[in-house]
C-alpha cells in the first residue's frame, strides 16, 4: 500500500512531447484505472511509473518518496505485461518465484509464498507446468501470480486482459477486482476497454493526446463528464451530440434550439454559454425515448434499427440529416422509414460550449 | 505412398529435378563412391586393374601400437648413458624390422615416453594421418567455443540502440565476405618472420624488447596462427547467427526481468541464454563441422608444414588424392571424417536436446 503522486509529469522524445503536463493522486488502496484511446500516452505514463521509461520532467512520488531516477526494483512496484512477459523455458513454480530467485530468498520461504500466490489465484494445479502448456488465461494468472509473490506497495497492470478472448476476459475481469479487494494494494490498471474501467475503477483517468481529460469516479465521469471528450468516450452506445443555437440565457439554464429539436432548455452547469452563439447538446442513448411522430422534441424517421432482446438500438436520420441513436430498454419494432418522435429529460442532457469536430 | 506421390502435379517435379540431379550428381554419389573407393585400391590414375582389398586401407591409416623398449645394458647390467646423462635405447627399427614381430613392420614412431628405465613408444602406420587427426581435434577443441563465445559477445555488443552501430556491423562482418584465400594470403603477410607486421608492431609495443618469430615457420606457433586467424575470420558469420536469434527474444521478457530487479548478469542467465539455446545448438554444430573441413587456410599458408604440424584430415585427403594420386587412401580418411562428425552432431543433439 502506497499513494502514487505524478506532479506535472512529461514524457518528450526529442521534439514531440507524449506526455504533456500530468497531475494525478493515487490513494493507498485505491484502483485507478487509466483510459483513453490507442495512442493517447496511457502505456507510457505505466512505463514511466513503472520506470521502463525516463520522466522528462515532474516528480513521481511513490510512499511518499521521490522515485523519478531509481530503477525498477526499487520503487515497490509489480507489473503484469499484455503479452503476459513469462519466462518460455521455466515452469510455472519457477516463472512465479522469479523475482525472489533474483534476490536470493531463502528456499523454505520462496515456497511458501509461492503456494499462497497459487492458493489466491487457483492454480495450485499447474505450478509444474510450462508456460507452452497453459491457456491464455491460465498465463495471465501466471504473470500475476509473479506479481503477487512479491508483495509489491502498487500493482501495475497493462491491458492485462486485451489478449484474452471476450468469456474469459469478463471472468479475469472480476478475479481481479477480488483481487484487489483481499489485497487491499494500490493498483493502477491501463485499458482501453471502459468496460474494464467503469466496472473495477474506484477513480478513473481518461487521457487523450497525453492530457488528462477527467479524473473521477466511474458515475462523476459517466454522469457529469466534464467535456466532449469524456461524455463521447464512456458509455455504449456512446453520447449523441448535436449543435444548436442558444435562444436564450437565464439563470434555470440556456434555452437551446436547431432544425430538429423544439425548444427546450437545460442547465449549463456554469459553462461559458453566449447568448445568440452555437453550443453542443449531448443527451445518452439510453435517455431517449420513441414518442408518435408528432409528440416529443425531436423528429426525424427510423432509419435502422438493432433488436438484441433486452434492449432496441434505434438508428433515427433528424430532419436536418443528422443521426441520433436510441436505445430503448425493451423489445420494440419499428419500420424503418416510418416517422418518429422522440423525447428525453432536458435535466439528464448536458450542454457544452465546445463545437463538433 | 508412391502412386500419390507420382501423381502430384508435374510442374512441381520439373522444378525438382533439376536440384535433385545436381544434389544427386555431386553430393549422393560422390558419398556413396567414396565409400566403394575406400575398400579398393584403386589410384587416381593407373593402368592396373583395381582390386577390392577390404579394409587394408583403414587398417594402414588407423594402426597403432605400442612398444616397449628396455635400455642397452652393459656387461654388468647396468644403464647405459649418453654424453648428455640421456638414457641410451636400442633402435626402434630393431623391433619394426625384425622378423619376429611382423605385426609391427613398416610402422613409425609417433611418439614416446619413459615409463621407469624403459621408454614406451608409440607407434603408428601412418604417422602423419595421425598428426593429422590431433590437429584437427584440436584446431576444434580450440576454435568452436572460442569463436562462439567471441561471437556472442559481439553480437550482444552491436544488438544496441547506438548511433553507428550498423558500421560495426559492417566491420565485423567484413573478414566474412572477404575469400578465405585472400584472408590466408594477407595473414601471411602479417605473420612474416622477417618484417611481418606482427612482429612490428609486437616489438614496437614492447620498445625492441620482442624477438621476431617466424610465427607460421615455427611448429609450436603454427597451427596457433592458423586458429587465430580462423577465429577472426568467420566471427562475423556466427555474430550474424547469434545477433538473430537474439532479436527473436520479446523485449517484454527483458522489461519483466527488470521490474523483478534483474542485474545485468541475471537478465543473460535468465533471458537472454535460455532464449538463445536454439541458436547455441546450431551455431555448435556448424563451427564444428566448418572447422573439421579445415583446409584452405593450410593449402595457401603452410601445406601442412613445419615438420607436419599442420596437417589436418581435409588437407590429407586432398593431398593423398590428389597430389600423390592415391584416390582410396583419400576417399579412406574422406569417410572417417564423415564418421567422425556424425558421431560429434550426433552427440551434440543428444546433450543439447530439449529436456522436459
Amino acid at each position: 500500500m502506497a499513494t502514487i503522486r505524478l506532479k506535472d509529469v512529461r514524457k518528450n522524445y526529442g521534439e514531440v512531447q507524449v506526455i504533456k503536463g500530468v497531475n494525478i493522486d493515487i490513494d493507498e488502496g485505491e484502483f485507478v484505472v487509466f483510459v483513453g484511446p490507442s495512442g493517447c500516452g496511457k502505456s507510457t505514463l505505466l512505463r514511466m511509473i513503472a520506470g521502463l521509461e525516463d520522466i522528462s520532467s515532474g516528480t513521481l512520488e511513490i510512499g511518499g518518496r521521490v522515485v523519478n531516477d531509481l530503477p525498477p526494483k526499487e520503487r515497490g512496484i509489480a507489473m503484469v505485461f499484455q503479452s503476459y512477459a513469462i519466462f518460455p523455458h521455466m515452469t510455472v513454480r519457477e516463472n512465479v518465484a522469479f523475482g525472489l530467485t533474483l534476490s536470493g530468498t531463502p528456499k523454505a520461504e520462496k515456497e511458501r509464498k509461492v503456494a499462497e500466490a497459487a492458493r489466491i489465484l487457483q492454480m495450485e494445479h499447474l505450478l509444474d507446468r510450462r508456460p507452452s502448456q497453459l491457456s491464455g488465461g491460465q498465463r495471465q494468472r501466471v504473470a500475476i501470480g509473479r506479481a503477487i509473490v512479491r508483495d509489491p506497495a502498487v500493482f501495475l497492470f497493462d491491458e492485462p486482459l486485451s489478449n484474452l478472448d471476450a468469456a474469459l476476459r469478463m471472468d479475469m475481469r472480476m478475479e481481479i477486482g477480488k483481487l484487489h479487494q483481499s489485497l487491499n494494494a494500490s493498483m493502477i490498471y491501463v485499458t482501453h476497454d471502459q468496460v474494464e474501467a467503469m466496472t473495477l475503477a474506484d477513480k478513473i483517468v481518461v487521457l487523450r493526446g497525453g492530457e488528462v481529460m477527467q479524473i473521477g469516479s466511474p458515475m462523476e465521469l459517466y454522469h457529469n463528464p466534464a467535456n466532449l471528450f469524456v461524455a463521447g468516450f464512456l458509455g455504449a452506445p456512446s453520447m449523441n451530440f448535436m449543435t444548436v443555437d442558444v435562444r436564450d440565457l437565464g439563470a434555470e439554464g440556456a434555452t437551446i434550439a436547431n432544425g430538429s429539436l423544439d425548444p427546450i432548455s437545460v442547465g449549463t452547469k456554469g459553462r461559458p454559454i453566449v447568448k445568440g452563439g452555437k453550443a453542443t447538446l449531448g443527451i445518452r442513448p439510453q435517455y431517449i425515448q420513441p414518442t408518435a411522430p408528432d409528440q416529443g422534441m425531436l423528429h426525424g424517421t427510423v432509419a435502422l434499427t438493432e433488436r438484441l432482446g433486452s434492449e432496441t438500438v434505434v438508428d433515427v436520420t433528424l430532419r436536418d440529416g443528422s443521426q441520433v441513436i436510441a436505445a430503448i430498454a425493451e423489445d420494440r419494432v419499428l419500420q424503418p422509414g416510418s416517422e418518429i418522435g422522440l423525447s428525453f429529460d432536458p435535466a439528464l442532457a448536458h450542454l457544452f460550449d465546445e463545437a463538433l469536430t | 505412398m508412391a502412386s500419390s506421390l507420382l501423381r502430384s502435379d508435374r510442374a512441381g517435379w520439373g522444378f525438382a529435378i533439376p536440384a535433385f540431379a545436381l544434389i544427386g550428381t555431386f553430393i549422393v554419389l560422390p558419398f556413396f563412391f567414396a565409400f566403394y573407393l575406400s575398400l579398393t585400391n584403386q589410384r587416381l590414375i593407373s593402368p592396373n586393374p583395381t582390386e577390392f582389398v577390404g579394409i587394408d586401407n583403414y587398417r594402414n591409416l588407423l594402426g597403432v601400437a605400442v612398444v616397449t623398449l628396455e635400455p642397452e645394458r652393459g656387461d654388468d647390467g647396468t644403464v647405459l648413458r649418453d654424453e648428455d646423462g640421456n638414457i641410451e635405447y636400442p633402435s626402434l627399427r630393431s623391433v619394426t624390422r625384425n622378423d619376429d614381430t611382423p605385426q609391427y613392420r613398416g610402422m613409425r614412431e609417433w611418439f614416446r615416453w619413459s615409463s621407469g628405465d624403459d621408454a614406451r613408444v608409440v607407434i603408428a602406420r601412418d604417422v602423419v594421418f595421425m598428426k593429422a587427426l590431433v590437429n584437427t581435434f584440436t584446431f576444434v577443441l580450440v576454435v568452436a567455443p572460442c569463436q562462439a563465445a567471441l561471437a556472442l559477445g559481439l553480437a550482444l555488443l552491436i544488438n544496441q540502440r547506438l548511433r553507428g552501430i550498423n558500421v560495426f556491423r559492417g566491420i565485423y562482418y567484413m573478414p566474412v565476405v572477404v575469400s578465405i584465400v585472400v584472408v590466408s594470403l594477407l595473414w601471411r603477410f602479417i605473420y612474416d618472420g622477417q618484417d611481418g607486421l606482427l612482429n612490428n608492431l609486437l616489438s614496437g609495443l614492447t620498445f625492441g624488447m620482442f624477438q621476431p618469430v617466424d610465427w607460421l615457420g615455427n611448429p609450436s606457433t603454427a597451427l596457433g596462427s592458423i586458429i587465430v586467424m580462423s577465429i577472426w575470420q568467420a566471427v562475423g558469420f556466427h555474430m550474424v547467427i547469434w545477433l538473430a536469434g537474439l532479436q527473436t527474444i520479446s523485449p517484454t521478457l527483458y522489461e519483466a526481468a527488470d521490474i523483478e530487479g534483474a542485474t545485468k548478469w541475471q537478465r543473460f542467465r535468465f533471458v537472454t541464454w535460455p532464449g538463445l539455446r536454439n541458436t547455441a545448438v546450431l551455431i555448435l554444430i556448424v563451427i564444428t563441422m566448418q572447422c573439421f573441413a579445415l583446409f584452405a587456410q593450410i593449402d595457401v599458408m603452410t601445406k601442412g608444414g613445419p615438420l607436419d604440424s599442420t596437417q589436418t584430415l581435409v588437407f590429407q585427403a586432398v593431398e593423398r588424392g590428389y597430389g600423390k594420386q592415391d584416390i582410396s587412401g583419400g576417399s579412406t580418411i574422406s569417410v572417417l571424417l564423415f564418421l567422425i562428425v556424425l558421431c560429434i552432431s550426433l552427440i551434440q543433439r543428444w546433450l543439447t536436446r530439449e529436456r522436459t
